[in-house]
């Protein structure tokens, strides 16, 4: 693919707001997991809360008012994120600049409060309860659209923990078909008793914080997260500081709804077609953003894969035991840490994560240290075996 | 956006199969009310079949008749999912457990629930580990899935699948989200005409518009099903004329859509 830049990003997640307070964490190896006071779960589950999702929206947006679309709105003012999308509406007119989001569950904690509140006699839902602005999967997307004043082509991804990384491939062919000139990407997951209740009953859920790729790992910490970018055409000869999008890859494992092939044979065609999309050998990859969420079987599976393409030593981490498994939100908290570790020279470790396990590769980040850093992979799998990964970087070669 | 028709499949109340509902769709053939018949899944191995929510049993159906259509491979073949909502029995059933006195949920009931259910029994139903992406934008979603489907087909150049589908929910939620009866269609695209080509299509954004469906019956079932926007373009393959024409998408865009039959 040619190239896109990205001249805009944000992130709102349990570490805060702005990428900076990302990069504080990452600096310090600081996590944000904490015992789970969102849900009265039986088991004593680690969860990444986003604090101050109590205030609803603003007048203007209140038909939209729910705790997902306030995490959007929090992601769409922070890193001065809603001026850069102005600027481009500037450039480009608002029906040029396409707006793709991602969620997995959108606003249906909403509809879990209507479904306790229902008239005892008819069952009926509560007087104003807004399906198509805060249940429906695209409640994000009219609410970001309205918020931002968008008027190109949107829609919204819905592949489960792929959605919002799968959003990079879709707006680089969005612009490629000449359908936008620019195009936003991002999304929100928030908690709900739909995905605490659900992974528990998969037993997939750790008692205390998540550990990815420990020989104690013992599953999930669900974490809320929203972000964004800002994609553009890059210049023939694009600034050497200039974060792009360089190649992006997806397949399918074909081989269950929940639980991933325990080969990795899907996750790694998404990563070699990344590689190929973005003309890049494996060795020109200087970190490994993994998708990681700590399950036995997913953190075997990707290691597999990614050990098979980039052999042991190519460094890697998961952002999870930072921030929780952000569920559709994981691909744009795996932009904003590539982006960091871009910027900043910064290899992120894993905090939680003490003894690696032995059956695992050496390239396996514990602890955070300075690197130079050119480019970067960012995995994200999910449910229904979907699978994707993106590379972004610092220059072409 | 230049697209090239090789098959179409159609799934919606009395209109079974493409085959038999391209005479009605013309206007040769009366439309005939009836329930949309919804098929087995075949394609599923047994246990997973059990456990397929509806949803994917119309989402299957459409997509098999399509390859069926055009005699060629889902294996291969990279499928764009679009849906107003996602399984609505399944989520209910999630909601009123939540809201009871036993909060606890099935680990399968919780597996279909994500929006891209029908995506992952289709990987599996056909072995395809091509990409599959399943997209919303609510009234406008299949609009949406084309404009996906159409830009995965230009930049792979390569054929896409685009299987289109929506489900009434159950009440509460058919009150405040009211979807008149399961409806789905099937699309084969490609960049470039080959040998199974029906029809040219150009595809382009353009300001909000309607086009009314020609046959009383179907305007009806366009206006009550978000999928059903389709019927348009459908009406005019099966005619077998050139057509200009506006599918709806959302309030303030449109696809403006030119059919060319080869």
């Amino acid at each position: 693919m040619k190239p896109l830049s990205i001249s805009g990003l944000s992130l709102v997640s349990a570490l805060g707001d702005e990428l900076d307070a990302t990069w504080q964490a990452l600096r310090e190896g600081r996590s944000a997991l904490a015992p789970c006071r969102f849900e009265d779960l039986p088991i004593d589950a680690w969860a990444g809360e986003v604090q101050g999702l109590n205030e609803p929206l603003p007048a203007a947006f209140s038909a939209f008012d729910c705790r997902n679309n306030r995490l959007a709105a929090r992601a769409l003012a922070a890193d001065g994120f809603a001026q850069k999308v102005a600027n481009a509406i500037a450039k480009y007119g608002a029906h040029r600049v396409g707006l793709f989001t991602g969620t997995s569950t959108s606003g249906i904690l909403n509809t879990e409060l209507a479904y306790t509140a229902r008239d005892p006699q008819t069952g009926a839902l509560p007087e104003g309860f807004a399906y198509a602005q805060t249940h429906n999967t695209h409640a994000l997307g009219y609410y970001a659209r309205a918020r931002l004043g968008l008027a190109g082509p949107s829609f919204t991804l819905s592949t489960a923990c792929a959605a919002t990384a799968k959003l990079f491939a879709t707006a680089a062919r969005m612009i490629n078909a000449g359908l936008c000139d620019a195009a936003v990407v991002g999304g929100a997951d928030s908690f709900c008793g739909t995905t605490l209740f659900g992974f528990h009953a998969l037993g997939v859920m750790a008692e205390g914080p998540c550990r990815p790729f420990d020989k104690a790992r013992n599953g999930i910490s669900i974490g809320e997260a929203a972000g964004f970018a800002l994609l553009e055409r890059a210049p023939e000869m694009p600034e050497p500081n200039a974060l792009l999008l360089l190649g992006t890859g997806e397949s399918s494992d074909a081989y269950h709804m929940s639980s991933p092939d325990p080969e990795g044979t899907g996750a790694a065609v998404a990563m070699r077609q990344a590689l190929a999309n973005a003309g890049l050998a494996p060795e020109e990859i200087d970190y490994i953003n993994l998708h990681g969420t700590a399950t036995l079987v997913g953190d075997s599976a990707e290691d597999k894969a990614v050990t098979g393409l980039f052999g042991p030593e190519t460094p890697r981490s998961s952002a999870k035991s930072f921030t929780g498994h952000t569920l559709g939100a994981a691909g744009m908290v795996g932009a904003a840490m590539a982006a960091l570790a871009i910027r900043r020279g910064f290899l992120p470790g894993s905090p939680h994560t003490q003894n690696l396990d032995p059956a695992f590769a050496s390239g396996h980040l514990l602890e955070g240290h300075p690197a130079p850093v050119r480019r970067v992979m960012c995995n994200a799998f999910g449910f229904g075996g979907v699978n994707c990964s993106f590379i972004l970087g610092s220059q072409t070669r | 956006m230049r697209l090239f028709l090789n098959a179409v499949a159609l799934r919606g109340p009395g209109l079974e199969g493409w085959q038999a509902s391209a005479p009605i769709l013309a206007g040769k053939a009366p439309y005939l009310a009836a329930p949309t018949l919804i098929p087995p899944a075949t394609l599923l191995p047994p246990n997973e079949r059990r456990r397929a929510p509806q949803t994917v049993k119309l989402a299957l159906a459409v997509g098999a008749e399509a390859f069926t259509n055009a005699d060629a491979e889902p294996a291969c073949c990279p499928v764009v999912f679009a849906s107003s909502g996602g399984d609505g029995e399944t989520i209910h059933e999630i909601l009123a457990t939540l809201a009871g006195p036993v909060r606890e949920l099935s680990p399968t009931r919780f597996h279909n629930s994500v929006h891209n259910v029908a995506a992952g029994y289709w990987s599996i139903a056909t072995g395809a580990k091509t990409p599959a992406t399943s997209l919303c934008a609510h009234d406008g979603s299949f609009a949406a899935g084309l404009l996906e489907a159409g830009a995965q087909a230009v930049a792979a150049n390569g054929m896409v699948a685009l299987i289109a589908y929506d489900l009434p929910y159950p009440e509460p939620l058919a009150t405040v989200r009211p979807i008149a009866a399961p409806f789905a269609v099937a699309l084969l695209l490609s960049p470039v005409a080959i040998s199974q080509s029906l029809a040219r299509l150009d595809v382009e954004l353009c300001a909000s518009g309607t086009h009314a469906c020609a046959i009383p019956e179907l305007e009806d079932m366009r206006r009550a099903i978000p999928t059903a926007r389709a019927l348009p373009l459908l009406e005019a393959l099966a005619r077998g004329e050139a057509a200009t024409m506006t599918l709806e998408y959302l309030d303030d865009l449109a696809l403006a859509v030119k059919v060319m039959p080869l």
